[in-house]
């Protein structure tokens, strides 16, 4: 899902940019932001839907504390995207509901 | 007139429970909770509602805790509807899983001791490898058996003690939080709870103060031997099912979390987590779950158990202070239903089972002297 956002990068921020996608989709960040910074700036403001009732939700407290920012990084499923940095090349995949634990870390 | 006819001394499981029962007969009842800097065992426990093991020494706790887990469903039942909340009540029979055989073997004697000592009516097995892998298949080769009660289940205690707080309020009981009650005392017409923002009267008072009872309860002509046990618990992220029976140390919650306990150390008055202890419990959980492995931690806690000497109830009714009673004990979210539907009425004088007495305090004063 993309928003109009009033997420904005400031200046002082600028420098290296690394690639990654977001379903398939490039994402231009920051070097050194983390993911859920990268996808709120891109404008994808869900990443993932509750494995209880199905609502989109994305990040929130961007500190580690809420897991709503949960998303699949390089087919690992559940990790928290404001708890880690873009790298390029990075693949990151929606959450949709709870992970199958028998699938292993890598998809 | 008193300020209330009951007064409930602590506001967690036991003390909910009792209100709720009290209320749901017409009693007028005040509940007095210390805020939330108190220590509580309600709020940080496993969710079992678990019958196997319990009143190894005492089988007329086993019974207790039986006819508690009977009453289950009707409890789970009336809460969900007074609450609009589902309790995730589920009593599929709970597993103990053994890695090791001797104390496997340890366990069956014990388990077999008891079902004689209750005349043969105690139903459990005791499963060998490929017979708990039927049922769970996920379990790790090191399992060597298990045992298997129809008894048992689990729940979500936090859901359950949301219930109880909007049950209690619904029957017409107030819940008064805020500083501990400090003092209570006893005059010839009746009791007063003394708080540091006001003192109450009360015709009634019913201890269930948790650890706080150790405290209180000789102000009142009563014994409440009761000393914190931490126990330390683990959570994970939320994974698809794979888990559809509790275990003594490993279920899946209703929203897919697994939760991992817990230890039993006497650590004081510090409910705080360890590495070490952490890290026990997590490697012992992947022995019996090799596929925990690779799922991801979110919290871990320390809770503290209210423990009596011999880990039984304390159920009693002062002699030298008529109209105050006791109600204290480690398995709170299993014996709920037995609180709120029998124990309740033991304490306003209805008629309760005739083992009701080997529950007071008493008894640890005639163990000390035997
Ligand atoms: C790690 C762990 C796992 C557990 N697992 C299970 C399980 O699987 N199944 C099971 O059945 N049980 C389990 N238990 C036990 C269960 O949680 C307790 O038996 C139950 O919560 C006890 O409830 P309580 O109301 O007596 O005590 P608490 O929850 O400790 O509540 C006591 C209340 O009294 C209040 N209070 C204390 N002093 C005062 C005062 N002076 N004035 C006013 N208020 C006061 C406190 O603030 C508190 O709210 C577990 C416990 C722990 C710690
Ligand atoms: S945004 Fe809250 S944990 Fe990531």
């Amino acid at each position: 899902m993309r928003n109009v956002l009033h997420f904005k990068r400031l200046d002082e921020a600028s420098g290296d940019t690394v690639e990654l996608t977001f379903e398939g989709e490039p994402v231009t960040a920051r070097a050194g932001e983390t993911v859920a910074a990268a996808l709120l700036a891109a404008g994808h403001i869900s990443g993932r839907q509750t494995p209880v009732s199905g609502s989109p939700r994305g990040p929130y407290c961007m500190m580690g504390a809420c897991f709503d920012c949960l998303v699949e990084i390089d087919g690992e499923a559940n990790r928290q995207g404001c708890m880690t940095q873009v790298r390029d090349g990075m693949v990151v995949r929606r959450m949709t509901g709870a992970r199958d634990v028998d699938r292993g870390s890598a998809a | 007139m008193a300020d209330s006819a009951y007064a409930v001394i602590g506001g967690g499981l036991v003390g909910m429970a009792i209100a709720w029962g009290l209320a749901n007969r017409g009693k007028q009842v005040t509940v007095f909770d210390e805020g939330d800097r108190g220590f509580r065992a309600s709020r940080g426990n496993f969710g079992l509602v678990w019958v196997q093991s319990k009143g190894l020494n005492m089988p007329d706790y086993s019974r207790w805790s039986r006819l508690s887990a009977q009453l289950w469903p009707k409890l789970s039942e009336e809460l969900g509807n007074v609450s609009g909340t589902d309790l995730e009540l589920s009593q599929p029979g709970g597993i103990h899983l053994f890695l090791d055989e001797d104390e496997a073997e340890k366990a069956v004697a014990d388990m077999e001791k008891l079902r004689a000592a209750l005349g043969g009516d105690y139903p459990f097995e005791y499963l060998g490898h490929n017979a708990v892998k039927r049922i769970i298949p996920e379990i790790g080769p090191e399992v060597v058996g298990a045992l298997h009660s129809p008894m048992d289940g689990h729940v979500n205690p936090l859901y359950l003690l949301r219930a109880l707080h909007t049950g209690v309020r619904d029957a017409g009981a107030k819940v008064l939080h805020g500083p501990r009650v400090e003092r209570i005392t006893h005059t010839k017409d009746g009791f007063r709870i003394h708080r540091e923002d006001g003192v109450w009267s009360a015709d009634n008072v019913v201890l269930c103060a948790g650890l706080g009872n150790a405290r209180l309860a000789p102000m009142i002509g009563l014994d409440a031997p009761v000393v914190p046990n931490r126990g330390q618990v683990i959570i994970t992220e939320r994974v698809r099912p794979f888990l559809n029976v509790p275990t003594a140390h490993v279920r899946q919650v209703g929203e897919g979390a697994v939760q991992i306990g817990d230890s039993k150390e006497a650590a004081g008055f510090d409910d705080s987590t360890s590495k070490n202890v952490i890290a026990k419990i997590a490697h012992r959980a992947t022995r019996y779950f090799p596929l925990l492995e690779n799922v991801r931690v979110v919290r871990t806690w320390g809770a503290l158990r209210v423990m009596s000497p011999d880990g039984h109830p304390i159920y009693d009714k002062s002699q030298t202070c008529p109209g105050a009673s006791l109600v204290t004990c480690h398995s709170g979210v299993t014996l709920a239903a037995a609180h709120a539907k029998v124990l309740a009425g033991w304490i306003c004088g209805e008629d309760a089972p005739d083992y009701m007495e080997v529950f007071g305090a008493q008894r640890f004063a005639l163990q000390k002297a035997g």
